[in-house]
């Protein structure tokens, strides 16, 4: 960073640059999580998906994305105007500022905060009021459902993911995803998952608990983003589509991007608090500031296509065994986690 | 069991059951898949397949079967007598022809594909062919004229057919006088039907 700095020698001009940076990875990475989820959707159902724009369809999210570009930008005459123009934007800048603090590599961080695990949680958070924003100011009853539903999902959801991310805290000492990340580092023993970097007899007991907790947050964050088998807020067969019924055109696309850039965010946060983060699993080979950028993606990325399977497999919950799952299992086994992990931590 | 040993019960089961699905569909994920890329590759149609009609109009005789046997009136057959001095030829199943046909017109959007017409078709000259690929912008488009009369011959044949006409006409009115009226037939009555009631 400094070199880029000293390169351009002009503060704003890099900070644009920097903070774009991000942008520009988040619409790639849409592009290519869409196109990876219409092929596995398709494959998983005995299909071929799009096979005409391009070679095997390769083109189709970019002709899509131009589709949704040009339409028309609809505004129901009943709507909370200032509310339902605005809601998309305050969905996406909650997912965008989350990126701030994702470790992408050793040398790259948007803003190495202190506190940027728990600022993950916060900006989480930020999402949620421009969901149930845009149910309420649609004046839609569908919408609204799908609103309300959002928030009661995602406020459920909230408390084992921020349980888990203490667990990952409790052990590495720093709620710095870049330090947590740093503190894994050295091969795929180190990783939190497996218990950390600790003595061989406090790792193996801490182990069972890390694969649990690690187990529960990635189901929390695949209801925090609103995918099958969570996806209450948009339950199609239920409520339409959900919180964005009445949206279309460019403020559809700033919720879908917004929705698939969330699903990379969990999957990192997934990723830096136990598997790793950006250093390699093989210790010191291939390892470095280009590879961790291949490692923190690819890692994220496996998971974003084991959500994609689990989508395609599981029908989706009713509200109150969502409700049962986050309350009546989650947290409960999270708690359990965070008392045997300070004990072993302890002794 | 006790709702504890309900409670954990619960947990493993829904986890098992996650990834019994999981494993059916990862195994779809790597099947072959059943799509065949249509306008490209065609799936082969069966032999009898019934499909777009087509009439050889060469071996029609004009008798107006298939026009009959069509549930749902979608052919329409014109004729014009030939005269006798008009040869027209014979089919390839050697009948004489002795119909003109001006028009032999299929609506094939009225077409219900249910190839009645074939079958009574003394000459199999109406058949369903394999071609389905037919759309058409037009709904006029899909009226398929299966004559190939010019509109002079047409005119042609029904002048001859008048001339004709007239002729005979002319014939039997010359004839008319010579002929004895026909003495009246003894009309039997019918023979008395026992009735059937008392028997």
């Amino acid at each position: 960073m400094e070199f880029i700095q000293t390169l351009l020698a002009n503060q704003l001009v890099v900070s644009i640059l920097l903070s774009a940076l991000p942008l520009v990875f988040i619409i790639l990475m849409v592009l290519v999580v869409l196109y990876t989820e219409m092929k596995v959707a398709a494959h998983i159902q005995d299909r071929v998906a799009y096979m005409r724009t391009g070679w095997h369809g390769v083109l189709q999210p970019i002709a899509d994305m131009l589709k949704l570009l040009q339409k028309e930008d609809i505004i129901p005459t009943k709507a909370d105007k200032l509310l339902f123009r605005a809601a998309p934007f305050i969905a996406f800048t909650g997912t965008y500022v989350a990126y701030a603090v994702l470790p992408f590599s050793s040398i790259y961080i948007g803003s190495n905060i202190n506190l940027g695990a728990f600022f993950l949680v916060a900006a989480g958070s930020l999402v949620v009021i421009g969901i149930l924003m845009a149910g309420w100011a649609s004046n839609n009853k569908w919408s609204l459902f799908g609103g309300v539903r959002s928030a009661a999902q995602m406020i459920s959801y909230e408390i084992p993911t921020a349980l888990a991310v203490i667990i990952a805290v409790m052990i590495t000492g720093s709620l710095n995803l870049q330090e947590v990340t740093k503190f894994q580092d050295g091969g795929i023993g180190n990783w939190l998952v497996f218990g950390g970097p600790l003595p061989w007899m406090q790792k193996l007991m801490l182990m069972p608990f890390t694969v649990i907790t690690f187990f529960i947050l990635f189901v929390a964050s695949i209801a925090e983003v609103n995918r099958t088998p969570f996806d209450l807020p948009e339950a199609e067969s239920e409520l339409v589509q959900g919180f964005n019924t009445e949206y279309s055109g460019m403020r559809f696309a700033m919720f879908y991007l917004s929705e698939y850039a969330n699903l990379f965010t969990v999957s990192a946060v997934v990723v830096s608090l136990f598997l790793g983060g950006w250093s390699s699993p093989f210790g010191a080979f291939m390892s470095g500031p280009v590879w961790g950028v291949f490692w923190f993606t690819s890692k994220a990325f496996l998971f974003i296509l084991i959500q994609i399977w689990i989508r395609w497999t599981l029908p989706r919950l009713r509200v109150d065994q969502l409700m049962y799952v986050s309350w009546k299992v989650l947290t409960p086994w999270l708690f359990v986690c965070i008392f045997a992990v300070g004990l072993i931590l302890v002794i | 069991m006790s709702s504890i040993g309900t409670y954990f019960y619960n947990i493993f089961h829904s986890l098992y059951t996650v990834v019994v699905g999981m494993r059916i569909t990862i195994k779809h994920l790597f099947t072959r898949s059943a799509t065949v890329q249509y306008p490209t590759v065609k799936m082969k149609i069966p032999e009898r397949a019934r499909n777009r009609l087509f009439v050889n109009i060469d071996d029609c005789i004009g008798c107006d079967q298939c026009a009959m046997a069509c549930p749902v009136d979608c052919i329409t057959i014109e004729t014009i007598k030939s005269t006798p001095d008009m040869d027209l030829g014979m089919t390839s199943k050697n009948t004489k022809k002795r119909l003109y046909l001006p028009r032999f017109d299929i609506d094939i959007a009225k077409c219900c594909y249910c190839g009645l017409c074939v079958w009574p078709c003394p000459t199999e000259c109406i058949v369903m062919t394999d071609v389905y690929e037919f759309a058409e912008y037009d709904r006029k488009d899909l009226i398929y004229s299966f004559s190939n009369m010019t509109e002079e011959e047409i005119a042609a044949a029904k002048v001859r057919l008048e001339q004709y006409n007239q002729e005979q006409a002319a014939k039997k009115a010359a004839a008319v006088p010579a002929k004895e009226p026909a003495p009246p037939a003894a009309n039997p009555l019918p023979p008395s039907v026992p009735d059937i009631g008392k028997a």
